[in-house]
C-alpha cells in the first residue's frame, strides 16, 4: 500500500528546476485551482480531504482556512511554517532541498484559496542553504508567470518571500513565528486574538506547515474525495516521516497513514530494523514533545490491537500508553540507551529554548533540568522522582503557549514506564555515573521484535 | 563596520520585502547580513548602525540580538564548529564528537583558538537527526561526522585560511 503523493518525483534528476517540474507535470494544480476554481471551492476540496496539519498539532487544514476572517479592504497573510525545530524532525527540510516547486505551487493554491497576495516562508535560520534554493525555485516561477502581478492572467498577484530566522525553536509556535517575522523576539502571543483574525501585521493570517501546504497540490490535481480514500478513518493521505537514532535506515519517508508501527520500523522498505542486531528498548514516535513509548507499547496498543501510523492509533490509550503522531519525527532508542539521560537532554532542550514570560514554564524548566542533572550523575534521592512529577503537572496547561506542555509531556512518559530505571540511578549512584544504565544489561533486557 | 554597497542593496531588497513603515520586519535578516560582514559577531557598534538603518531604537537590535542564539555576541572563530547535542545525535555518538572537537582544537567551547581560526559550542538539534552527529559550520552543514571527518575540515579550513 505503499504510495507517494509529494516526494514521488523527488528523486527525479533536475527537478528542482521549473522546466524539469513542470515537464513532469508540475503547475498543473496552480493552472487548474487559478484558471477553474473559486477560493472556496479549493477550499471545500482541502476539507473534503481531510488533510490535517502536518506541524504537530494536527488540526484540519480546510478548516483553519475557512475560520480566516475577510474584512473588507484588509490584506490577508499566508504564512508557511519551516521553522522545523522539534528534535527528530528533518522532513520540511527533505522537501525543499529536493522539490522547492512544490511547495512553490502550494503557496500559489493556497494563497489563492484565502485571497493573499503576501506569503511568507518563514524558514529557521540554519538551513541557510535552502534559503537560496526557495528563492531560486520562486524566481523561476515568477519568470513563467506564476508568481507576481496578474497569474496566469487571472487577475490575482502573489508574492512570495523567504524570510530566515536565527535560531529559536520557540519560533515554530505560530504566534511566535508570527513576533519574529515583524522583527521582534520570539515571545508566543496570547489567544485570543487568533492570527485567523489578528495575525501578521495585525491582520487576518493563517499560518501552515511546509508539508500542509505541499499537500494542497496533490489535493487540488486529484481532488479532496480522491486524496479521502488514502490512509484510514480520520488519517487521510500520506505523511512524511523523519526517522532517526538506532536504525539501519535513518531518512525522512513518504508513508501512507495506516501502516503498521512495526512494519515502519521494521521493514527495509523503511527503517530497515535496527542498528547492529540490537534489541528495540523505546520509540519516540513523534518528535521530542510527544510521550516516549516502550518497547512493549510500540507494535501493539494496550488493548493488543496492531499499533499504526495514525494520528488515532498511536494516541490510543491516551497518555498512560499512548503518545502522539506530532510531527512524524520517529526517534528509536535500542538497547544501550539510558532514559534518564534521553529525559535530561530533552528537558535541558526546553529549557534553553523556553521564552521565559510564563514562570511556571521558565522556572519548571528549569528546575526540572536540575533534578535530572542529578539523578543522571549518581546525586539524585528518591523523592526527586516524585518531585520531577509534580513539577511537569504544575506547568502543563499552565502556561501561554503550548512549549509548556511540551516539556512535560516527556518527563511524565518517562517516569510512567521507565520507573525503575530513575530509582536504580539512585540506588546505583557510583555506576549512573560511570556508564549508561542500557548497557548494563544483566539489568535490563528487553524482547527482540519479530521481524517482519 | 559599515556595509559596502552591494550589502546595502541587499538591505533595500530585504526591506522591500513588508508593509511601507513595517521595516522593522527585517531586522533579524539585516543582522545575519551584518554578523558575517563584522567578522562572525555582534558588537554595540554594529547593532546601532542596523538600528540607524532600519530607523528603530538601539534597544529594540539589542533585545532581538540576545534572544536569537544564531548572533553571536562575543567574538567567535573565523570557523565557528555549532555541534549539536540534542536526543538524536546524543544517541549517535555527539559527546565523543564534543569531546574530540575539544581535543582537537585545544581550547574549551566559547574559546577561540590562538591563530583566530576556529572555535565551537554546543547547539540544540539542527534539523539533521538522521545523518547524526552533526555540525553547522557557516551556511552548510556536516553530517555523520568521525574523527577523521573533524580532521579533514580542520584541514581544509586551515588551507583555506592559508596557514
Ligand atoms: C513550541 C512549538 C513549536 C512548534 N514548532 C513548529 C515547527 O517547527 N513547524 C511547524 O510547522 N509547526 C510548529 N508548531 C505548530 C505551530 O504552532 C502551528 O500549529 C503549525 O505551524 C500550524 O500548521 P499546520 O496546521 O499546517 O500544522 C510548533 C508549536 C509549538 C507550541
Ligand atoms: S510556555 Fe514557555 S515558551 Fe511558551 S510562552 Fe510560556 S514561557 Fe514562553
Ligand atoms: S538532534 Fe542533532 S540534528 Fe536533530
Amino acid at each position: 500500500m505503499s504510495r507517494k503523493l509529494l516526494l514521488d518525483k523527488a528523486h527525479i534528476a533536475g527537478i528542482e528546476t521549473f522546466e524539469v517540474y513542470r515537464k513532469e507535470g508540475g503547475y498543473r494544480a496552480a493552472e487548474k485551482a487559478l484558471k477553474s476554481m473559486t477560493p472556496d471551492e479549493i477550499t471545500e476540496e482541502v476539507k473534503k480531504s481531510g488533510l490535517r496539519g502536518r506541524g504537530g498539532a494536527g488540526f484540519p487544514t480546510g478548516m483553519k482556512w475557512s475560520f480566516l476572517a475577510k474584512p473588507e479592504g484588509v490584506p490577508r497573510y499566508l504564512v508557511c511554517n519551516a521553522d522545523e525545530s522539534e528534535p527528530g524532525t528533518f522532513k520540511d527540510r527533505f522537501l525543499m532541498e529536493k522539490i522547492p516547486h512544490l511547495l512553490v505551487e502550494g503557496l500559489i493554491v493556497s494563497s489563492f484559496a484565502l485571497g493573499a497576495n503576501t506569503a511568507y516562508i518563514y524558514i529557521r535560520g540554519e538551513y541557510a542553504w535552502i534559503v537560496h534554493i526557495l528563492e531560486k525555485a520562486i524566481a523561476e516561477a515568477k519568470n513563467n508567470g506564476f508568481l507576481g502581478k496578474n497569474i496566469l492572467g487571472t487577475g490575482f498577484d502573489l508574492e512570495i518571500y523567504v524570510q530566515r530566522g536565527a535560531g529559536a525553536y520557540i519560533c515554530g509556535e505560530e504566534t511566535a513565528l508570527l513576533e519574529s517575522l515583524e522583527g521582534k523576539r520570539g515571545n508566543p502571543r496570547i489567544k485570543p486574538p487568533f492570527p485567523a483574525v489578528k495575525g501578521l501585521y495585525d491582520c487576518p493570517t493563517v499560518v501552515n506547515n511546509v508539508e500542509s501546504i505541499a499537500a494542497s497540490v496533490p489535493i487540488i490535481n486529484m481532488t479532496g474525495d480522491e486524496y479521502a480514500k488514502i490512509g484510514l478513518g480520520r488519517s487521510t493521505g500520506t505523511k512524511l516521516i523523519s526517522a532517526s537514532g538506532n536504525i539501519n535506515k535513518p531518512g525522512v519517508y513518504e508513508i501512507v497513514l495506516g501502516l503498521s508501527v512495526e512494519e515502519f520500523l521494521m521493514s527495509d522498505e523503511y527503517c530497515g530494523g535496527m542498528k547492529n542486531g540490537k534489541k528495540l528498548k523505546a520509540c519516540v514516535p513523534g518528535g521530542s514533545s510527544v510521550p516516549i513509548l516502550p518497547h512493549d507499547l510500540l507494535f501493539k496498543t494496550a488493548n493488543g490491537e496492531t499499533r499504526l501510523m495514525t494520528y488515532e492509533s498511536l494516541s490510543d490509550g491516551g497518555f498512560a500508553t499512548g503518545s502522539m503522531l506530532g510531527s512524524g519525527g520517529f526517534i528509536v532508542y535500542d538497547e544501550d540507551q539510558c532514559i534518564v539521560e534521553n529525559t535530561y537532554n530533552f528537558t535541558r532542550f526546553y529549557r534553553h529554548e523556553s521564552c521565559g514570560q510564563c514562570s511556571p514554564c521558565r522556572e519548571g524548566t528549569g528546575w526540572m533540568e536540575k533534578l535530572l542533572w542529578r539523578l543522571e550523575n549518581g546525586q539524585g534521592k528518591i523523592e526527586d522522582i516524585d518531585l520531577l512529577w509534580d513539577i511537569q503537572r504544575k506547568i502543563e496547561g499552565n502556561t501561554i503557549c503550548p512549549l509548556g506542555d511540551a516539556a512535560s509531556w516527556p518527563v511524565a512518559a518517562a517516569i510512567r514506564h521507565f520507573r525503575e530505571e530513575f530509582e536504580w540511578h539512585v540506588t546505583h549512584p557510583k555506576e549512573a555515573m560511570e556508564r549508561n544504565y542500557g548497557l548494563r544489561k544483566n539489568i535490563y533486557v528487553a524482547p527482540t521484535p519479530a521481524g517482519a | 563596520m559599515k556595509f559596502n554597497e552591494t550589502e546595502l542593496k541587499e538591505v533595500e531588497r530585504l526591506v522591500s520585502r513588508y508593509p511601507a513603515d513595517r521595516q522593522k520586519s527585517a531586522l533579524i535578516p539585516v543582522l545575519h547580513l551584518a554578523q558575517v560582514a563584522n567578522g562572525n559577531w555582534l558588537d554595540a557598534e554594529t547593532m546601532d548602525y542596523v538600528a540607524s538603518l532600519l530607523k528603530i531604537t538601539n534597544i529594540e537590535v539589542y533585545e532581538v540580538a540576545s534572544f536569537y542564539s544564531m548572533f553571536n555576541l562575543k567574538p567567535v572563530g573565523k570557523y565557528l564548529f555549532e555541534v549539536c547535542q540534542t536526543g538524536p545525535c546524543n544517541i549517535q555518538g555527539a559527546k565523543d564528537i564534543i569531546a574530540y572537537i575539544e581535543k582537537k582544537l585545544g581550547v574549551k567551547e566559547g574559546e577561540v583558538t590562538s591563530d583566530g581560526l576556529f572555535s565551537f559550542k554546543r547547539v540544540e538539534c539542527l534539523g539533521a537527526c538522521g545523518y547524526a552527529p552533526m555540525l553547522q559550520l557557516g551556511e552548510h552543514f556536516k553530517e555523520h561526522l568521525t574523527p577523521e571527518k573533524i580532521d579533514a575540515i580542520v584541514d581544509e579550513h586551515r588551507m583555506k585560511a592559508g596557514l
